[in-house]
């Protein structure tokens, strides 16, 4: 038996390269597949967040944010997102459970009223905090999400690249496309350019200061989102990940929600 | 979670806690936060006064630090005192203790004794199944402020739904408008004689128990509360003077509830719903429920305007304890997405059968990163005599409030 595979795998290796011919759309997704298996086995992490807005005159306002995620196998993150500052919504907090195919579910919690409110993940192109940032954006990316095509390589920032364009799979997106820079060595996402609904640029996303952890997961220290059609752009930093902390399903519950800190 | 701003207790504290090691509050501190603000509010009646004592305008001032310490592991401390001075209403100056809370996070479940508040439903309008807390109204008609109240709450969260039970050993009084206030009655409540069905009166061990579980798209809770009803059925007598006033009664009651939240697509759907006996002569049945729906990024800008509808029915009709026995509520909430946050909500009240309506307009907007500004505007219209807020047909209101988060 073992044999016969390995002669298979010969005369595949042998064939002629045109039998191998992947067509753009393949290729693409399979780039994506690769990327989202390079980020499996983190199980959890937790960081800061802080979020720096400016407008187009400069003038620039801050938001600071904790984030716990946990992996679940076999379909998208949990998430919780604490909101520092501004003061006045410190303590509010968004619990999401990002699913491959279909709306995550997301749950709100303000503080004041001690509420914990559903809320409709389905207008997923509504901005988050006021910045530029999309909740679309910053939701769990998960393969399922989009269709690909491959476009070329290239080399982008000294890094040989694999530049795909992706299509949102699911309804409500601001964007009709995103084309996407990824580095071949590592699969670190280096660069995204956002189309709006009307097909125009609309948005490049830049991330910066990659950092390598648990000796084999890369994550970004900053991530720059500029708006080409208004002239705002978000700065978001992240520090103190920790990975690994030993997070369950009972720390993203409605109950954990509310005693969110 | 471990990530937290970490700090030393002060003397104080470090007394204060060392007094519960022996309660398992035990460990090092993981984190402790001091927070809170303070606002300074205006309140203009452009309508003069309907009822002798009352200003047609007013200044206040109210601070509420917080304070939260955390141990290794999860279970806290907070406290959260709170206090209002009113220029125009002495009933408005007031002292609350919101909370004053020990959550002991264990394995199994959560313990939480103290001073606290709960939140239980799912509309907007109006909030028809939140019995946990009683009402602080004279903070503001919409009903949202709540005074404290001391509970033990042991909750379960498990993979079939997670179950709340409630002891609740005091009962705390509504906060009503006096003589100097506006948005009252034309008889003041005079909460100095309160009466009770109880022979207990306030010390009535109360008690409530919720089950809320998540199924998909559908979040709902189903509640039992049997004791003390936060809501006083105001009975017609006389203060020491022999001038006529409203003393409130306390009756016992028992209350079985429903709220639930149905999320399709860009719908929400929401529903609450009780029952409740010993109020009044006749057990009686209340609804209220309705839609959430957001446009997003609407003419090509970011901003977001959500759209509510909500019915509100409750069976006694005209001898309802509220407003709201048979409306239409329509909201309208702007979220401008902008760096101050500017948001807007403009909500209309209309009664199906009859002319009397009400509008009211909340916006705020944050200026630098820790003042925000709110204004509200309420207008009552249409009132007739045998309607439930003829007494505020003039209470017009204006209201500024700036406030400073720390």
């Amino acid at each position: 038996m073992r044999k016969c595979i390995s002669l298979t795998l010969l005369f595949l290796c042998l064939a002629p390269g045109y039998l191998f011919a992947e067509t753009p759309e393949e290729k693409g997704l399979a780039i994506a597949r690769e990327d989202d298996r390079r980020d499996n086995g983190f199980a959890d992490f937790t960081a800061s967040m802080v979020m720096v807005l400016k407008n187009r005159h400069g003038e620039a306002s801050q938001r600071i944010l904790r984030n716990s995620t946990l992996e679940v196998t076999g379909d998208g993150d949990k998430s919780l997102v604490i909101f520092d500052e501004p003061r006045d919504v410190k303590g509010t907090a968004l619990l999401n459970f990002a699913h491959k195919t279909g709306n995550d579910d997301q749950w709100l919690y303000l503080p004041a009223l001690k509420r914990v409110k559903r809320i409709s993940s389905a207008n997923k192109s509504g901005s988050f905090m006021g910045s530029e940032f999309a909740y679309e954006d910053v939701t769990s990316q998960e393969v399922e999400k989009y269709t690909y095509k491959w476009l070329r390589d290239e080399i982008h920032d000294g890094l040989d690249c694999f530049v795909f364009e992706r299509y949102p799979a699911y309804q409500n997106s601001g964007y009709t496309r995103q084309v996407v820079w990824l580095d071949k060595a590592e699969y670190r996402l280096l660069k995204i350019d956002f189309y709006d609904r009307k097909n125009s640029l609309l948005k490049t996303l830049t991330h910066r200061g990659y950092k390598k952890y648990l000796d084999k997961f890369w994550y970004p220290d900053a991530m720059f989102m500029e708006n080409h059609q208004t002239g705002k752009n978000t700065l978001l930093t992240w520090s103190d990940y920790q990975f690994q902390t030993g997070l369950k399903d009972d720390d993203f519950n409605k109950n954990s929600l509310k005693r969110a800190r | 979670m471990p990530l937290f701003r970490r700090g030393v207790p002060g003397p104080l504290l470090m007394i204060l806690l060392g007094l519960l090691t022996p309660l398992g509050f035990s460990g090092s501190a993981a984190a402790q936060e001091f927070s809170g603000f303070a606002t300074g509010e205006a309140r203009l009646f452009p309508s003069a006064a309907l009822h002798p004592g009352q200003d047609d305008q007013s200044a206040s001032f109210a601070v509420q630090p917080e304070f939260y310490y955390e141990w290794e592991g999860g279970s806290s401390f907070t406290l959260v005192p709170f206090y209002r001075q009113d220029s125009a209403d002495s009933e408005r100056t007031h002292f609350d203790l919101r909370e004053f809370t020990f959550l002991g996070l264990f394995e199994d479940f959560e313990l939480r004794v103290g001073v606290r508040k709960v939140f239980w439903g799912t509309t907007e309008v109006l909030h028809l199944v939140d019995i946990i807390n009683q009402t602080d109204l004279v903070e503001n008609i919409d009903t949202e402020d709540k005074l404290g109240q001391p509970m033990v709450n042991l909750s379960l969260a498990r993979d079939w739904g997670t179950l709340d039970l409630f002891l609740l050993p005091y009962f705390r009084e509504r906060t009503f408008p006096g003589r100097g206030g506006r948005l009252r009655g034309a008889l003041v409540v005079d909460t100095g004689r309160a009466e009770f069905e109880s022979g207990l009166e306030e010390w009535h061990p109360d008690g409530a128990i919720r089950y809320s579980h998540t199924l998909g798209a559908l979040d709902f809770g189903l509640h039992e509360f049997i004791g003390t009803s936060r809501e006083p059925t105001l009975r017609l007598g006389a203060d020491g003077a022999g001038n006529p006033v409203l003393i409130p009664v306390y009756e016992q009651i028992r209350q079985t509830g429903l709220d639930l939240s149905l999320v399709s697509g860009e719908w929400l759907w929401k529903m609450e719903a009780l029952y409740r006996a010993g109020q009044g002569d006749e057990d009686y049945f209340a609804w209220t429920g309705g839609f959430e729906y957001t446009f997003t990024g609407i003419v090509d800008t970011a901003m977001d305007l959500g759209v509510v509808l909500e019915g509100l029915y409750d069976d006694r009709g005209r001898h309802a304890t509220s407003a709201f026995e048979h409306d239409i509520a329509l909201g309208l909430r702007l979220a401008v997405n902008d760096a101050a946050s500017t948001q807007a909500l403009f909500g209309w009240v209309q009664d199906v059968t009859r002319s009397s309506r009400s509008f009211f307009l909340e916006a705020s907007r944050r200026f630098g990163n820790n003042w925000v500004l709110n204004l509200e505007i309420r207008t009552f219209m249409g009132q007739d005599a045998d309607d439930f807020l003829f007494d505020l047909r003039d209470d017009d209101l204006l209201q500024l409030e700036m406030t400073y988060y720390f």
